[in-house]
C-alpha cells in the first residue's frame, strides 16, 4: 500500500481498540453486544495489527511523532523489527484470546461486560503502545497504563478479600519495577539529557553506568515478567483474573517485559559485558527451577500456570544471557541462534500458555471450580476443551513435535557451543546449566502430565461435573485458533525463523534464516545438517502414519472387537474417585526429592483418628525470606512514625515550632 | 534420496519391528538360565504378541478415546525411533529427522502418552504408575542429556550419522570421557526401559511396579502394541547406546552390500548386550523408589564427569 504506513496502521489500531473499549460504556450490562460484536471487533483489530507486522517485517523502520505528551517531548514512536515481533505476537493471541472472551460473559454474572471491556480494550492499546514507544516518556504513560489497565482487570471481582490483595500486591511489584525501569532511563539518559531512544542509542556510557543500567532494566522488567525474587505477583494475580484476561496478561503482557529488557541490552545499551549474560542466565535458572517446581506442587490449576508462566520466562531470559554472553566475546552467529531460540519461546508461550489459560476458563465455566482436588474426568463431557488442552501441555511440556521443543532444541544447540567460550571456567560451567535445562524442561512434563490428568482424565471427583457442558462456540474458536498457532509454530520452523531473522538481524547485525532456508522448508538445520537437524513435520506425519496404518493394519489383520467391562485395577475392589491421586497425592514424589525448597506445614492423622485427616499448605519460601521480613521492617518503621504522631494538638503544634527554627538555622539567606 | 538408502530405511524399519521381540526374549532366555530356571523359549514375546491380538478388548468402562488412541501413538513414537537409529547403515533418509536431542523428546512424547493413557481410567494404581514414570523420566532426562554433550563435544555434532561416522571410521582414538558417558547412558537405559534396579519388568506386586502398574488396564491389541513398543523401546536404546559407544561395524553411505556385513556385528552386540543386561538384573535387587533419585543422581555424576574429562584432558589433544 504506498503512502500508508504500518506504523499508521497500528496507531488506528490502537484508536480503534479505545474506540470499542468506550462503545462498551453506552451499554455496559448488554452482554450480547459487549460479548457478540464487541470483542470479536476487537479480534479482528487484533489481527489486522499482526497481519500489519508480518507485512512490515524485514522493512526499514518507520517513526511516526504524536502531538500530544510533555512541552519540547512528544511522543516519539518508532517500529522496528524487534517491535513488529511483538506486536506480531499481541495481535495473534490477542485474537485468539478475544474470540474466546466474546463466548465467557453471561447475563447477571460478575462485573458489567462494558466496563471490562473497556479495561480489557485499554490494556491491549497500552501493549501495543509500550512495543511501539521510542522516547522513555511514552514508553512510561504507557508501561504505567498497562499496569493499571490490567490491574483493574485482575480486581474484577473485587467482592473477595482475597482478590483485592492480588490486586494490590501486582501493583506494589508493578511500581516497584516501573521505579526500577525509570532510573535505568534516567541513568541512560544522564549525560545527554535527551529523553528519547535515538538520543540514548548515540550515547556511550562507561562500563559502570552502562551495568547500572543493565541491572535495573533486569530487576525493573524482571519485576514484570515474574523474574525470581520478584515474581510472587503472578501465582496471586493469574488465579484472580478473570480466564481471558489471565491468558492475556501471561501469554503476552510478560512478553512485553522481555521486549523491554531486549530493548536496553541490545539496542540501547550497545556492546555487552559477558558478566551480563551470566547474571542474566542466574536470574533465569533460579526462576525456572523455582517456577517449574512449584507448579508441580499447585493445587490450584490457574496457579499451577502461572508457576509454569514462570519456568517458561526464566528460560527465556536464559536465552538471553546465552545471547549476551556470545554476543560479548563477539561470536555473533551463535547469539543470534541462541536469540532465535528466545523469539521462539516468546511466540511458543504466547500460545501454548494463553490457550491452557483460557482451557481453565471454559472448564472453570462449566464447573464453577478451580481446585483440582474436585475436578476430574472432563474429557468425558468437554471433548472440545480437553482435546485441544491436550495440544497445549504437549508443547507446554516441551515435547515434540509442537512449538515448545523447537525453542528447547535452539537453546539446547546454543549451549553445546559454550564449550568453545574463550573464558577458562564459563566454559565449563555453563554447560551443566544446560541440564538445568532440561531438568526443567522434564518437571515441566511431570506438571503437565498433573494438570491434564487431573482435570481431564480419570473419574470425576464430584457428583456436580456430571452437570459440565463443553465450551460454546466462540470459545471454541478462541482455542482452536490458539492451538492451530502451537501446531503451525511446532511443524514449520523453518518460516517462522525467517520470520523472526530480520529482528536477530536488527539486534545482532546476523541471522539464522540463510542457514536454515539451504536444507529445504522441512528440515531445521541452525547450523549445518551434519551438525545437528530436526525436521518436526516428519515427525507429526511419520506418528500419524503409524498411528493410522497401525490400526487399519490390526483392524484387519485380526479384528476390531471391543468389550466394555469394570477396571481391573489388580482386582482390588474399591474403585471410586477417592482411591484416585489427589493432586497433593501426584506431587508427592516432587515434595520428597525436593523438600529443602518448599515450605510445607503438614497435618499427619494419629493411629487412632476416627476421622483421619491429612493436609499439606505449601508456601512459597520467598514470602518468609524476602516479603515478610520486608513487611515487618516497614511496620516497624511505621510504628515509629505513630511515635510522633500521639495525636495531641499541643505536640503536632510543637513540630511545627521545631521545623520552623530548624529551616530558619538552616535557609539563612 | 538414493534407492539404495531408501531400500536401507526400509530394512532398518523392518529389522526393528522383526528383530525386538526377539532381544526381549533373549534376555528373558539369559535371565531365566543364570537365576536357574527353565528358560521360557526364545520366541515367547511372539507368542505372546500372537495371543494378544486375537484377544478382545476388555475395555474398562470411564475408559476415553485417549486411553485407546494412546497405544497407537507410543507405538508410532517407538518405531520413529528405531528408523532414525543407525541399526545397520547411517545411511537412512529418515536420519536427519531428529538428532540425538530431538530423539530424547520423542522419548518424551511416548512418554507422557503413556502416563496419560495410565491416568484415564481413574484407578488407584494407574495414577501411581504414571507419576512414578514422570519422576523417573525427570530424574533421567538430565542426565542422558549431559551424555549426549558429551558425546557431541567429541565428534562436534549432535547427529547420530556423524557421531558414528566420527567414531568408527575416523583415526582411532581413546576417549576416557567416553567410558564415563557410557556408563551414565547404562544407568539411564536401565531406569527408562523399566529394568531392574529401578523397575522389575517381571513384577505384578502392586506396590512396587511403574511400567506394569501405567498398563494394568490394557488388554489385546493395545496391550500387544504396548508390549511391542516396550520391546522396541529396549531395542532403540540398545542401538543408541551401540552407536554412541561401540559403532564398529556399522554400514556407511556406500552400498547394500555394506550391510550385509552389518547384520552379524549388530545381532553380536545385541546379543552381549542382553547377555550383560541378563547379568544385571539378576546380581542386583531392585531399589525402592525412593532410592532412585540416588541412582539416577550418580548417573547424572558420571554424565557431568565425562563432560569435564572432556573439557580439561581431551581438548589439549
Amino acid at each position: 500500500m504506498p503512502g500508508l504506513l504500518s506504523i499508521d496502521l497500528l496507531l488506528a489500531a490502537i484508536a480503534a481498540w479505545l474506540a470499542i473499549g468506550l462503545a462498551g460504556l453506552l451499554t455496559p450490562r448488554n452482554v450480547h453486544f459487549v460479548g457478540r460484536i464487541l470483542f470479536p471487533l476487537g479480534a479482528a483489530v487484533a489481527l489486522a495489527a499482526g497481519l500489519a507486522a508480518l507485512a512490515f517485517l524485514g522493512s526499514p523502520a518507520e517513526v511516526a511523532v504524536l502531538a500530544i505528551g510533555l512541552p519540547g517531548l512528544p511522543f516519539h514512536l518508532r517500529l522496528d523489527n524487534l517491535a513488529a515481533v511483538f506486536v506480531l505476537l499481541l495481535g495473534f493471541a490477542a485474537a485468539g484470546i478475544s474470540v474466546f472472551a466474546a463466548g465467557y460473559f453471561r447475563r447477571g454474572e460478575g462485573a458489567a461486560p462494558g466496563l471490562m471491556g473497556l479495561q480489557y480494550h485499554c490494556f491491549l492499546a497500552a501493549m501495543l503502545l509500550v512495543l511501539l514507544a521510542d522516547d522513555a516518556y511514552a514508553f512510561m504513560v504507557a508501561w504505567e497504563g498497562m499496569a493499571l489497565a490490567s490491574f483493574f482487570l485482575v480486581v474484577t471481582d473485587h467482592r473477595h478479600a482475597e482478590i483485592r490483595s492480588a490486586g494490590y500486591l501486582y501493583l506494589l511489584i508493578a511500581h516497584v519495577g516501573a521505579i526500577a525501569i525509570l532510573l535505568c532511563f534516567g541513568v541512560m539518559a544522564a549525560a545527554s539529557g535527551d529523553w528519547s531512544f535515538a538520543g540514548m542509542r548515540a550515547q556511550v556510557l562507561s562500563p559502570f553506568w552502562s551495568s547500572a543500567a543493565f541491572l535495573l532494566a533486569l530487576a525493573g522488567f524482571g519485576a514484570k515478567a515474574g523474574l525470581l525474587p520478584l515474581h510472587v505477583w503472578l501465582p496471586e494475580a493469574h488465579p484472580a483474573a478473570p480466564s481471558p484476561v489471565s491468558a492475556l496478561m501471561s501469554g503476552v503482557m510478560l512478553k512485553t517485559a522481555i521486549y523491554g529488557l531486549l530493548r536496553v541490552c541490545f539496542d540501547l545499551l550497545g556492546e555487552p559485558l559477558w558478566w551480563w549474560g551470566v547474571a542474566a542466565m542466574a536470574a533465569g535458572l533460579a526462576s525456572a527451577l523455582h517456577g517449574v517446581l512449584y507448579s508441580t506442587v499447585q493445587s490450584d490449576m490457574k496457579r499451577l500456570l502461572a508457576y509454569s508462566s514462570i519456568e517458561n520466562i526464566g528460560l527465556i531470559v536464559v536465552a538471553l544471557g546465552l545471547a549476551l554472553i556470545f554476543q560479548a566475546y563477539g561470536m555473533s552467529g551463535l547469539a543470534a541462534l541462541a536469540l532465535t531460540a528466545l523469539f521462539y519461546h516468546c511466540l511458543a508461550h504466547a500460545g501454548f500458555k494463553s490457550l491452557l489459560f483460557l482451557g481453565t476458563g471454559a472448564v472453570l465455566h462449566a464447573t464453577r471450580e478451580r481446585s483440582l482436588g474436585r475436578l476430574g474426568g472432563l474429557i468425558h463431557r468437554m471433548p472440545w476443551v480437553a482435546w485441544l488442552a491436550l495440544v497445549g501441555i504437549i508443547a507446554s511440556a516441551g515435547l515434540p513435535p509442537l512449538s515448545g521443543f523447537v525453542s528447547e532444541w535452539l537453546l539446547l544447540q546454543g549451549f553445546l557451543f559454550t564449550p568453545g567460550l574463550p573464558h577458562s571456567w564459563l566454559n565449563m560451567v555453563v554447560p551443566v546449566a544446560a541440564a538445568i535445562v532440561a531438568l526443567v524442561a522434564a518437571l515441566a512434563g511431570f506438571a503437565m502430565v498433573k494438570f491434564y490428568g487431573i482435570i481431564f482424565l480419570g473419574q470425576m471427583r464430584e457428583e456436580a461435573l456430571k452437570e459440565a457442558r463443553d465450551a460454546g462456540p466462540w470459545q471454541r474458536a478462541g482455542l482452536a485458533w490458539l492451538a492451530g498457532l502451537t501446531l503451525a509454530l511446532g511443524v514449520l520452523p523453518t518460516f517462522v525463523i525467517s520470520l523472526i531473522d530480520p529482528a536477530t538481524r536488527q539486534l545482532l547485525g546476523t541471522g539464522l534464516a540463510e542457514r536454515v532456508r539451504e536444507h529445504g522448508w522441512w528440515l531445521l538445520a541452525p547450523i549445518s545438517p551434519d551438525r545437528a537437524s530436526y525436521a518436526p513435520l516428519l515427525f507429526l506425519v511419520m506418528i500419524a502414519v503409524a498411528v493410522l496404518l497401525g490400526r487399519q493394519l490390526v483392524h484387519r489383520l485380526y479384528h476390531g472387537r471391543v468389550r466394555r467391562a469394570g477396571a481391573w485395577d489388580c482386582g482390588y475392589p474399591f474403585q471410586g474417585p477417592r482411591a484416585q491421586d489427589t493432586a497433593e497425592g501426584f506431587s508427592q514424589p516432587i515434595r520428597r526429592i525436593f523438600a529443602p525448597v518448599f515450605r510445607m506445614e503438614r497435618h499427619f492423622p494419629a493411629a487412632g483418628d476416627a476421622q483421619p485427616r491429612y493436609s499439606v499448605r505449601i508456601e512459597d519460601r520467598f514470602w518468609h525470606w524476602l516479603y515478610l521480613p520486608l513487611a515487618r521492617a516497614a511496620e516497624g518503621l511505621s510504628w515509629l512514625a505513630v511515635r510522633l504522631q500521639g495525636g495531641r494538638i499541643a505536640a503536632y503544634l510543637l513540630y511545627s515550632f521545631l521545623t520552623l527554627i530548624v529551616l530558619l538555622l538552616v535557609a539563612r539567606p | 534420496m538414493s534407492a539404495s538408502a531408501a531400500l536401507a530405511q526400509f530394512f532398518a524399519i523392518a529389522l526393528a519391528l522383526a528383530l525386538a521381540p526377539l532381544l526381549t526374549g533373549w534376555v528373558n532366555m539369559c535371565r531365566a538360565w543364570l537365576q536357574n530356571r527353565k528358560a521360557p523359549p526364545l520366541l515367547q514375546p511372539y507368542y505372546l504378541l500372537h495371543k494378544l491380538f486375537h484377544k478382545d478388548v476388555v475395555l474398562a468402562r470411564g475408559a476415553s478415546p485417549l486411553f485407546t488412541f494412546a497405544p497407537y501413538v507410543v507405538f508410532g513414537c517407538m518405531l520413529l525411533a528405531c528408523a532414525i537409529i543407525p541399526t545397520l547403515s547411517t545411511d537412512l533418509p529418515f536420519a536427519p529427522a531428529a538428532d540425538t536431542i530431538a530423539l530424547v523428546g520423542l522419548f518424551g512424547l511416548a512418554r507422557l502418552f503413556i502416563a496419560l493413557a495410565a491416568m484415564d481410567v481413574g484407578t488407584g494404581f494407574g495414577m501411581l504408575g504414571g507419576r512414578r514414570e514422570m519422576l523417573i523420566g525427570f530424574l533421567a532426562e538430565p542426565a542422558l542429556l549431559m551424555v549426549i554433550f558429551t558425546t557431541a563435544l567429541i565428534s562436534q555434532s549432535t547427529s547420530i550419522a556423524t557421531i558414528v561416522d566420527t567414531l568408527a571410521r575416523g583415526p582411532f582414538a581413546i576417549y576416557p570421557s567416553l567410558a564415563f558417558a557410557g556408563v551414565a547412558f547404562a544407568f539411564v537405559s536401565l531406569a527408562e526401559n523399566a529394568r531392574v534396579p529401578v523397575d522389575n519388568p517381571a513384577t505384578h506386586l502392586e506396590l512396587t511396579m511403574i511400567h506394569e502398574a501405567m498398563v494394568l488396564e490394557y488388554s489385546g491389541r493395545h496391550l500387544a502394541l504396548i508390549e511391542w513398543a516396550a520391546s522396541l523401546k529396549l531395542f532403540a536404546y540398545s542401538c543408541l547406546g551401540l552407536a554412541l559407544f561401540f559403532p564398529w561395524g556399522i554400514a556407511g553411505s556406500d552400498s547394500l552390500a555394506g550391510l550385509l556385513p552389518a547384520l552379524p556385528a549388530l545381532a553380536a552386540k545385541l546379543a552381549a548386550g542382553g547377555a550383560l543386561l541378563a547379568l544385571v538384573e539378576t546380581v542386583n535387587a531392585k531399589l525402592r523408589i525412593f532410592r532412585a533419585p540416588e541412582f539416577l543422581g550418580s548417573a547424572f555424576l558420571f554424565a557431568v564427569l565425562g563432560l569435564l574429562v572432556r573439557l580439561l584432558l581431551e581438548n589439549q589433544a
